[in-house]
């Protein structure tokens, strides 16, 4: 089934973007045209549904209906320092208030211009390793929109930087981006907000690349909720330099197929990534997350913790790898996806990979199936609350332990609201 | 054609690295076709339906690619034209030991199957190349039933009870390996156990490889009928030779109502062997199945022991050990599929890599839908020595419904420094201490073993630690 102006035969209609930007798509276009779609036998899609890979059912968004109301629907943090508003791959809205001199928080369309040679520096630079190639090769050819944030040497955003991703149509793709850059020093907060404007079965590739410098420090976190008949490809790649610490948090609320690639390089001595994901999956939601934990530097910390809570007939597959390269020495890594199985139809597979090549390292990785604590439901229930609510309370205390990683507190308030609308409670 | 024996070569070399002039009575030639395997049929005269059976397995061969998607790029240096695919000393297994070839007798007794381990071992199945050289079984134990054989007589002598199982444990075409052993497998036992008997005594067998670029495929099956018990050793060891040489057995066991079936394996083949094996165990209701693995030699080996819990409170174990020397490759782990209610696993894996050696765990635990009560515990820990020793480890989980509890644990660490110190302060010299940390690392497991075995072991890796230090 190919739509008319399919998103993977119709080529992409060039936007008004600098000519090395134009050039950059047009080879990623003809990248996506060379490479193969992925097969069963691809390791990086083991267990994967691949008829989900099948894009050519979609085409490219048409401009919103009704900007004014997604704008107004925008509703989270308060209290920042800029917000923008896309909505089908075009720019809805943006406000900035207390931004600290220097920081740019723009369009990639308008930094592609003014600040080419910062963007062109990170801008999807780094090898995509865990499978999503070819998407992320469509991502980059048909990309009409995305958000540049860079922070300069030593400068602090202390009110969290928020951007909202409407999509809104049958069949419509979108392709949003956002690129963080912070270089020596810096720090800032930033959520995403992915969001479907109805009920469509719509398409979007994602892809949020994260540049730190040494010593900086970034909290970064994706609130996905697209609809429930959402094909979503969430692709990451992290790069953290000496000393330098990330936080990112992946919520996967919604979507009917998400794919999930997140790629971390420990490049500078001291260096930290935390990778953290909450995964409420229900219906027949699968969910299918790939995690890279790249150790290039010595003494570097890489620590990441997935909690998947499955009911209904709903699929999660974790393959994550920790890799040690040669000159990493004392590397401390952890890794742990726990799955919360709630119902006799769902399933949940994981892979946590191992692969040093170093010495004197410290890593530990592990993968728990269980079930609800039978003995904590009975406590509940005999205090008077319904076996439903009993349920619900433990599944949202279970997926809550990972949001209390984050170090900000209204953040964590924040997003544990909104998983307690997503929960019921 | 000479029968007399040479004096040996490198006897200077480890153990296992001496190899005597044989005169081989029947050779296959090199390379595989259809023709090689009317060949082979032919000389063993077998039935018709090992000759179909054979035939379909070269089919699946041919039709089967290579795992390289996800293994290791070296089995593309498998050539499997230069490999000799039947070679035999004699049809016969030799049944006294007196009848046992002197040179073959030699060899065996610098391998340490001595007199003495005869009394304790109720049999002795020693594979000379191909053909079980020798077979003896206590009367003792032929007494209670016990069917202790050569593969070969076992599809002749009892093929009522043998083609009942054979190859449903393992389909030949359950991957490339397994199909070629189908199609040109010769040795290796068959044992059944008569309900009720319980075998005092472990079962064993010694194989070995003699000749350049000849690949041993051999086939066991062991099947062990209600409330039986029995505990069966295999140990490897293969002369050194300069090109390399593919070794790729197939070994199945049932365990029916109640029974439990131990398989001991201490490999340690010469480091230019690739080793290949597909080893799995059906156990049926409440019967338990456990597989004791330890490699210590070859160039390669992929083994990922598994068993089938098809029976409901069926249990699955398997203890794995891995020593990965310079320029080795152990990529060894489990299957553990449980397929009825209230089944449980077990995994316990320790891996040491030493030098520029490598050491994988692949695993594979799989709950299916709509069971309940099933439990698997997986424990893999590396030790990783030298700068360049590299470890990885690749399970692969999947539980389906709720009601089972799985858990998988990996752990990479080193030995401590100053443990290292600590022993040398007390005279231990730091490759004497580096040694004693490492049978240390690996006891808990090695107790499993059964006596003579762990003191073999601990022998094994205390030599291959020579030299690893500095």
């Amino acid at each position: 089934m190919s739509a008319t102006n399919s998103i993977t035969s119709t080529p992409p209609v060039p936007g008004r973007w600098p000519e090395w930007f134009q050039h950059d798509q047009q080879r990623a276009w003809d990248l996506f045209q060379s490479l193969p779609l992925p097969s069963r036998r691809d390791e990086p899609w083991r267990f994967a549904n691949i008829k989900a890979t099948d894009l050519s059912g979609f085409s490219a968004a048409a401009p919103v209906r009704d900007a004014a109301d997604l704008v107004s629907r925008s509703s989270g943090l308060t209290g920042l320092s800029a917000k923008l508003v896309f909505g089908n791959d075009a720019l809805l809205h943006s406000e900035t208030a207390d931004l600290p001199s220097g920081v740019l928080v723009m369009p990639l369309e308008k930094a592609a211009k003014e600040h080419g040679d910062l963007v062109r520096k990170s801008f999807m630079t780094s090898e995509v390793r865990l499978g999503s190639k070819k998407f992320a090769a469509l991502h980059k050819a048909r990309l009409r929109a995305g958000t540049f944030v860079h922070v300069p040497k030593g400068v602090a955003v202390h009110k969290p930087i928020e951007i909202w991703h409407w999509v809104e149509g049958e069949s419509a793709a979108v392709f949003p981006h956002t690129l963080i850059v912070l270089e020596e020093g810096a720090s800032a907060t930033v959520i995403d907000r992915f969001v479907s404007a109805g009920n469509d079965a719509s398409l979007a590739v994602a892809v949020n690349d994260l540049s730190l410098g040494a010593g900086s420090r970034l909290s970064y976190v994706g609130v996905q909720d697209w609809s429930g008949r959402t094909t979503a490809f969430h692709l990451n790649t992290t790069e953290v330099e000496k000393d330098g610490t990330s936080i990112a948090l992946q919520m996967n609320l919604g979507g009917a197929y998400i794919r999930g690639e997140s790629d971390s390089h420990l490049l500078g001595e001291g260096s930290r990534s935390v990778m953290l994901s909450i995964n409420p999956a229900s219906g027949e939601r699968e969910i299918d997350q790939r995690t890279f934990q790249d150790h290039f530097a010595p003494r570097a910390t890489s620590d990441l913790l997935y909690h998947n809570a499955l009911a209904d007939s709903s699929k999660t597959i974790f393959a994550g790898l920790i890799k040690v390269e040669d000159a990493a020495h004392e590397t401390d890594a952890y890794q742990k996806v726990r799955n919360l199985m709630l119902s006799d139809e769902a399933e949940a597979n994981s892979m946590p990979g191992l692969e040093i090549l170093a010495d004197n390292v410290r890593c530990t990785h592990g993968a728990t199936s269980g079930e609800l604590n039978q003995d904590e439901l009975f406590y509940m229930m005999a205090r008077g609350i319904s076996p439903k609510q009993a349920a619900q309370l433990i599944v949202r205390g279970f997926l809550g332990t990972v949001l209390e990683r984050l170090e900000n507190e209204e953040l964590q308030s924040h997003l544990g609201a909104i998983l307690d609308r997503k929960l019921e409670i | 054609m000479s029968t007399e024996t040479k004096p040996e070569i490198d006897i200077d070399r480890s153990v296992g690295d001496f190899r005597y002039e044989m005169d081989y009575a029947y050779d296959a030639g090199v390379g595989l076709t259809e023709a090689t395997i009317d060949y082979i049929s032919d000389v063993k005269g077998d039935p018709d339906w090992v000759r179909t059976f054979r035939k379909e397995g070269y089919r699946k061969f041919l039709e089967k690619p290579m795992p390289t998607n996800w293994a290791t790029k070296d089995l593309e240096n498998i050539v499997f034209e230069n490999i000799r695919y039947y070679l035999a000393q004699g049809q016969q297994p030799k049944r006294s030991w007196d009848e046992v070839p002197d040179d073959i007798k030699k060899t065996f007794e610098r391998l340490g199957i001595p007199e003495q381990e005869r009394k304790f071992l109720a049999g002795v199945e020693a594979q000379f190349d191909s053909e079980a050289a020798y077979s003896n079984i206590k009367a003792a134990v032929g007494e209670q039933g016990v069917i202790f054989v050569g593969s070969t007589e076992g599809l002749k002598e009892y093929p009522e009870i043998f083609k009942k199982w054979f190859g449903k444990v393992i389909p030949s075409g359950d991957n490339k390996f397994s199909a070629l052993n189908s199609a040109v497998f010769s040795g290796g036992s068959f044992i059944y156990v008569p309900p009720g008997v319980k075998v005092k005594h472990p079962l064993q067998a010694y194989f070995r490889i003699n000749a350049q670029n000849f690949g041993q495929f051999e086939r066991t099956l062991i099947i062990a009928d209600e409330g039986a018990e029995v505990m069966y050793m295999e140990g490897c060891t293969a002369p050194k030779f300069e090109t390399s040489t593919l070794h790729s057995a197939v070994v199945e066991l049932v365990a029916m109502k109640g029974a439990k079936i131990q398989y001991i394996t201490v490999q340690n083949w010469s480091s230019n062997v690739f080793n290949l094996v597909t080893k799995r165990g059906l156990a049926h209701e409440d019967a338990e199945i456990k597989w004791i693995d330890c490699n210590i030699g070859s160039r390669l080996t992929m083994k990922y022991p598994g068993v089938v819990m098809k029976g409901k409170g069926a249990r699955g174990e398997v203890v794995s050990i891995a020593l990965a020397g310079d320029g080795q490759h152990q990529d060894t782990g489990a299957k553990m599929i449980h397929a009825a209610d209230n089944t449980t696993s077990n995994i316990v894996s320790k891996s040491i890599s030493l030098g520029s050696g490598r050491a994988t765990y692949r695993g594979m635990v799989h709950v299916p839908k709509h069971l309940k009560g099933c439990k698997n515990n997986t424990e893999c820990d590396a030790l990783l020595i030298n700068t360049h020793s590299r470890t990885d480890t690749y399970p692969a989980i999947s539980v389906r419904g709720q009601g089972n509890a799985v858990q998988h644990e990996a752990s990479v660490s080193q030995i401590s420094a100053e443990q290292i110190f600590y022993m040398q302060q007390r005279g231990l010299s730091e490759g004497a201490a580096m040694s004693l940390a490492v049978n240390g690392f690996v006891n808990d497991l090695v107790q499993q073993f059964p006596m003579e075995y762990s003191v073999e072991l601990k022998r094994l890796i205390d030599l291959e630690m020579e030299g690893s230090v500095g």
